[in-house]
């Protein structure tokens, strides 16, 4: 069954219509990616699931339930994660304090315990930096920071995106096999992302973004292979 | 000697006080980046309802208990923190993500309403009052031929009572980390499942409590109390705002070193060069600090986003 | 020709504050007469404050700092200097206005030099560490008007002293009294009529835009070329210059006395509060808010001591109800227009900015 559902969702920002209809389903236990180029509205998308943008007109059904109007927080408690662009993560907090924002909803002292170590486990950098402040780690730091805190969320839904932004190949590569591992401890992941060559490599189903509307969506594997994704996304042919 | 140590006893006295006020236009700003001009209203009916508690119960005198300043400055810093709950969910909430000066504009609005209903008859009235005395200021004991009154002990020791509860609660409680979260980004701290309207109203409720705290003081320390719209509290507000910026706005250790700063300095320059001068001497200081180091003492340098 | 363009709406000022001294005044009694001088004086405050804050989107809040120090060295002129040349401080017209021209003219340069100074900090200040510091300026300037020595009254004393002593004796915290009553209708609105020329030119003139622009994104203005400094200095000084001005006509008011304590940060934020209540950027709307906040006082008078409380109710809900001000940036005659310069003004609750 579909753990998130997307129906004809129409954004607004001012005269700007920055999503126009776009329906998606993510199945629950999957790795699905929404790739598009720059300004297509993969963000907005994900801003919206999560509450901090309004639709003007749509549904957002999350385990059955709609969800839109919900304040962002109220999200969060339901079990919807999301790590937004350009990192987010709290430079006047230290790298500890940050995992435990991540952690602010939940009470279970034991599962946060094992979660936290679970995550310091997957990037051991942050194991080093506990005490500084996040302000001074690198970028490629300040990702895994922001992937581990939303894993304290324990969520059931992770909104990532775009992870490889800015990062160095080899980190990316690092990234994306520990998406790949949460995702494989129970974790429905929905990944935006620019970096179609990778997104598709871990993802289980596919959706292509063009100017605030859906135009492909196929299992992954498939769309990597398709000419019109080839060309466009992946800077073949 | 006697002089120097007098003035020094003044200074942290009426700087711990200053400080109390800064927090709370340090954390306003911190969180919601605005300059709450009406604090400096909460701070006077804060003076103003322990007046009216302590002249109910008729307490007067140096043989008070002291149990009677405790109700007297509880019960101020709880009605002012409804107070500030209140103002902050009618007058602030709509305006959140407006212009600045918009906001700015709301809070000139509020503390014109405050001190003027302040002036109503059924209120405090338009005259000034006398606070009555509840500590006793005979010297408690001397330090260099200098006599230490009990008032400016109690000053003290609340005033940095208070400020150490802050720290703890700002610096190592899960609220405390919610409301330094809220004050880097507010859409990032919801998303980590932060009630942000929540934090704001706690913020509030605890600044303009003690700013209440500072008024309670205030009125002991000094107790002719300038009738509620008298220029002089929102001077004082003006000078404790001044204490928040020299030490860095948004940095709650910035605010409590720029109270002290701002009352040693005034202090200082009234007894030693002339007291007329004292409100040149604050905001040369502040046009200093803010030359030199723009972001205040303890203030860090943000870059402006594009 | 172009001469003639240059000239013609500073001739068209002239009439027209004749027009309103002989035309629109006498259709009101003495009373009323001194609420149209009170307006045109607001209206030089506002719409000057609205060079800075407005068109150049600097944030300043002690704009009655440079009306004092304006409105004292021109007192200091017309009273002393009327000592000298008449023998005493009443009104003498005909050679007396023009003592009071030139007196006023001056306290706008003494202003506007004091605006050079205090504009040159934006160079190292941004948003509300500037209105601080301006804040804090204008305290200063209060709290030294308030010690200067008690106004000479004496003639010969006048006489003997030198220059520096007169400059000195200002009265103090009692104030500045015994000027002549020199403003008028005519004087007042003069003087608004030209500021609304230069404003509405300012405004529709490449160099306008240049302002405007520095207010909408400053990094993006400086990246197109723009030296943003100079014209936020600029702007700074000729809104001091017309502050000096308003000054000035408000220290030769009959029924005012110049006094540090009216031109402490409140007056400041009276002329704020036009400015936004109008619309940042709006000529007509800072008028406009001039003439109505200085006429509401006036009709509340009825509810006493609610008075105020009413004010500053109805200040809240504006800003929360219309937060652009009346008009935004356009002008009255533009409403029926789209604004030109579009943005949203209150983002949409939670999103990131």
């Amino acid at each position: 069954m579909a753990l998130l559902t997307v129906k004809q969702l129409d954004v607004h920002y001012g005269a700007i219509h920055a999503l126009k209809g776009l329906s998606l389903t993510v199945e629950a236990g999957q790795i699905v990616t929404l790739i598009g180029s720059n300004g297509a509205g993969k963000t907005t998308t994900l801003k919206t699931i999560s509450s901090l943008l309004r639709p003007t007109s749509g549904d957002i059904l999350f385990d059955g339930q709609s969800i839109v109007g919900r304040p962002t927080h109220e999200l969060v408690r339901l079990g919807i994660a999301h790590a937004p662009e350009g990192r987010g993560i709290f430079a006047n907090l230290t790298v500890d304090e940050n995992l435990e924002m991540g952690a602010y909803v939940r009470r279970d002292k034991v599962g946060i315990a094992a979660d936290r170590e679970r995550a310091l486990t997957l990037f051991p950098r942050l194991r080093e930096r506990l005490t500084q402040s996040a302000g001074t780690l690198s970028g490629g730091e300040q990702q895994m920071l922001a992937i581990g805190r939303a894993l304290l969320a324990r969520p059931r839904l992770l909104l990532l995106d775009e992870p490889s932004l800015g990062l160095a190949p080899q980190v990316v590569r690092t990234i994306f096999d520990i998406i790949r591992d949460i995702n494989a401890s129970g974790t429905t992941i929905l990944l935006v992302e620019q970096n179609a060559h990778m997104a598709l490599g871990v993802a289980h189903f596919g959706y292509v973004l063009e100017v605030g509307q859906i135009v492909m969506a196929d299992r992954a594997e498939t769309l990597a292979k398709s000419d019109e994704v080839r060309k466009a996304y992946l800077g073949v042919g | 000697m006697a002089k120097l140590l007098q003035t020094l006893f003044d200074g942290v006295a009426v700087g711990s006080l200053y400080a109390l006020i800064a927090l709370g236009y340090t954390m306003v700003y911190g969180i919601l980046q605005f300059i709450n001009f009406a604090h400096s209203d909460i701070f006077m009916t804060g003076a103003w309802i322990a007046f009216v508690i302590a002249k109910a119960a008729g307490w007067a005198g140096g043989d008070t208990p002291i149990w009677a300043s405790l109700v007297t400055l509880l019960g101020s810093m709880i009605f002012c923190g409804l107070l500030g709950f209140v103002i902050e969910r009618l007058a602030y909430r709509p305006l959140r993500g407006a212009p600045r000066l918009n906001v700015l504009i709301t809070a000139i609005g509020v503390s014109l309403f405050l001190e003027n209903t302040g002036q109503l008859e059924v209120l405090f009235g338009t005259q000034p009052q006398r606070m009555p005395t509840l500590l006793s200021s005979e010297p408690l004991f001397r330090i260099g031929g200098v006599g230490l009154p009990l008032v400016d002990v109690v000053v003290v020791l609340v005033a940095v009572g208070l400020m150490l509860l802050l720290q703890w609660l700002v610096f190592s409680t899960r609220l405390g980390r919610a409301m330094r979260a809220v004050s880097f980004s507010i859409p990032v701290a919801s998303l980590m499942g932060v009630n942000v309207d929540r934090v704001v109203s706690f913020t509030f409720v605890v600044g303009s409590a003690l700013a209440a705290a500072a008024g309670f003081l205030y009125a002991m320390k000094y107790p002719g109390l300038n009738q509620p719209a008298h220029s002089t509290w929102i001077l004082l507000g003006l000078k404790c705002f001044v204490a928040a910026v020299v030490g860095g706005i948004g940095n709650v250790r910035g605010a409590m070193l720029g109270g002290l700063l701002i009352g040693c300095v005034e202090m200082f320059g009234a007894a030693y060069l002339s007291t007329s001068l004292r409100d040149v001497y604050v905001f040369s200081i502040l046009i200093l600090v803010l030359l030199f180091k723009p972001t205040g003492l303890l203030g860090k340098a943000t870059v402006e986003k594009v | 020709m172009g001469y003639l363009r240059a000239v013609s709406p500073f001739l068209g000022a002239i009439v027209l504050a004749f027009v309103m001294q002989f035309g629109v005044a006498p259709m009101f009694g003495a009373y009323y007469q001194k609420l149209l001088i009170d307006i045109g004086i607001n209206i030089v405050l506002a719409v000057s404050l609205n060079l800075v804050n407005g068109f150049a989107g600097q944030f300043s809040i002690g704009h009655a700092a440079f009306m004092a120090v304006g409105g004292y060295a021109a007192g200091a002129i017309t009273y002393y200097g009327s000592f000298h040349v008449f023998g005493d401080a009443l009104v003498h017209h005909g050679q007396g206005d023009v003592l009071f021209l030139a007196a006023t003219l001056v306290g706008g340069c003494v202003a506007a030099v004091a605006g050079w100074v205090v504009g040159l900090p934006s160079l190292r200040l941004k948003g509300d560490y500037l209105a601080i510091v301006t804040l804090g300026f204008g305290e200063i300037v209060r709290v030294l008007l308030q010690l200067t020595d008690d106004v000479m009254f004496k003639r010969a004393d006048i006489e003997a002293a030198s220059v520096g002593t007169l400059a000195l004796a200002l009265g103090g915290a009692l104030g500045f009294g015994g000027l002549p009553f020199y403003t008028s209708i005519v004087w007042t609105y003069f003087f608004a009529f030209t500021l609304l020329v230069i404003a509405v030119r300012l405004k529709t003139s490449g160099e306008g835009r240049a302002f405007l622009s520095v207010r909408e994104n400053e990094i993006a203005a400086s990246a197109m070329g723009i030296d943003t400094t100079r014209y936020k200095v600029r702007a700074f000084v000729l809104a001091a210059f017309f502050a000096g001005i308003a000054g000035s006509l408000f220290a030769h008011e009959i029924g005012t006395t110049l006094n540090p304590r009216e031109l402490g940060f409140q007056k400041s934020f009276d002329i704020v509060i036009m400015v936004v209540l109008g619309g940042m950027g709006s000529i007509s709307g800072a008028v406009l808010a001039a003439i109505v906040l200085t006429l509401l006082p006036e009709f509340l008078r009825e509810a006493a001591s609610y008075r105020m409380i009413i004010y500053a109710l109805l200040l809240i809900s504006m800003m929360i109800l219309r937060p652009q001000g009346l008009f935004g940036v356009r002008e009255v005659w533009e409403l029926y227009r789209r604004p030109k310069v579009s943005r949203p003004q209150v983002r949409p609750p939670g999103s990131l900015p």
